[in-house]
């Protein structure tokens, strides 16, 4: 009975040690902070909102070299009331920009996909830019199983 | 070397419809950060941005970073009221540029 407690306590030790050592490798990547630099790069100060951004994403991704995520914004697309820009960010890649998509009106609706590649298990935030100034936000939760992009570095 | 390029545009609409248009274009989109097998770092070779003229008005643009897939699969809406034609171009490093067109009719 003891020697099995013992055991467990070894096994949780290992993992929470491999945890640390996890951390540690991911520190050499883009950071959270990077992220929101890259963030206020583009929305300046303004209160960024969250809602009417969705985020089209697979929670899990076996290969991160090709990942297809879909970005709508709710909005009528009028002449008065449109989205300008959206914005994808991510968090552990080497940098934290991924698009930078440029509509208006004409639109008539904003909905996008592209492919991208995820270095990483990671956030990935979305950001509309509406023509009154306002900012929408959104963020997905992604968890690769092979990374993209690395493999040279490691 | 020229890519090649796929671009999918429905050849009839109605009035005001929304149509979905889907472009593919052939780029290794090499990232900056990988080491060929001699452990340099490979350049970066990327498209960094693709635009759509609808009727010589730009209607979509779209700016890519090495975070976009090799070979930039592309898809997005816009309303059509009048026939006309869809100019796509793609640019990119080293002086990379691609270009595509497409007609449609509009009832």
């Amino acid at each position: 009975m003891m020697q099995e407690s013992t055991r467990r306590e070894l096994l949780l030790g290992s993992g929470v040690s491999a945890a640390a050592l996890l951390l540690a490798v991911h520190a050499a990547d883009a950071t959270p902070e990077s992220l929101q630099a890259a963030i206020r790069n583009v929305a300046g100060n303004a209160e960024i909102g969250k809602g009417k951004v969705k985020l089209d994403i697979p929670p899990l991704v076996e290969n991160g070299n090709t990942v297809p995520i879909s970005v709508t914004v709710e909005s009528p697309m009028t002449a008065t009331d449109y989205v300008k820009t959206i914005y994808v960010f991510n968090e552990k890649n080497p940098q934290p920009n991924v698009v930078a998509i440029h509509l208006g009106p004409h639109a008539g609706k904003a909905d996008v996909s592209v492919r991208i590649r995820l270095a990483d298990s990671q956030r990935v935030v979305a950001i509309a830019e509406l023509n009154d100034g306002s900012f929408w936000s959104t963020t997905a939760n992604v968890i690769v199983t092979v990374a993209a992009c690395l493999e040279g570095n490691l | 070397m020229t890519a090649r390029v796929l671009v999918n545009v429905p050849a009839k609409a109605q009035r005001g419809e929304i149509i979905q248009i889907k472009t593919l274009i052939s780029h290794i989109m090499e990232p900056g950060f990988r080491a060929s097998h001699d452990g340099k770092i490979l350049p970066r070779d990327i498209i960094t941005e693709m635009t759509c003229i609808y009727n010589e008005k730009e209607i979509f643009r779209i700016e890519l970073s090495p975070a976009v897939a090799s070979n930039p699969f592309i898809t997005f809406h816009t309303r059509v009221n009048e026939s006309g034609t869809f100019d796509f171009k793609w640019t990119g490093d080293n002086g990379f540029e691609a270009t595509a067109s497409a007609k449609i009719m509009v009832e």
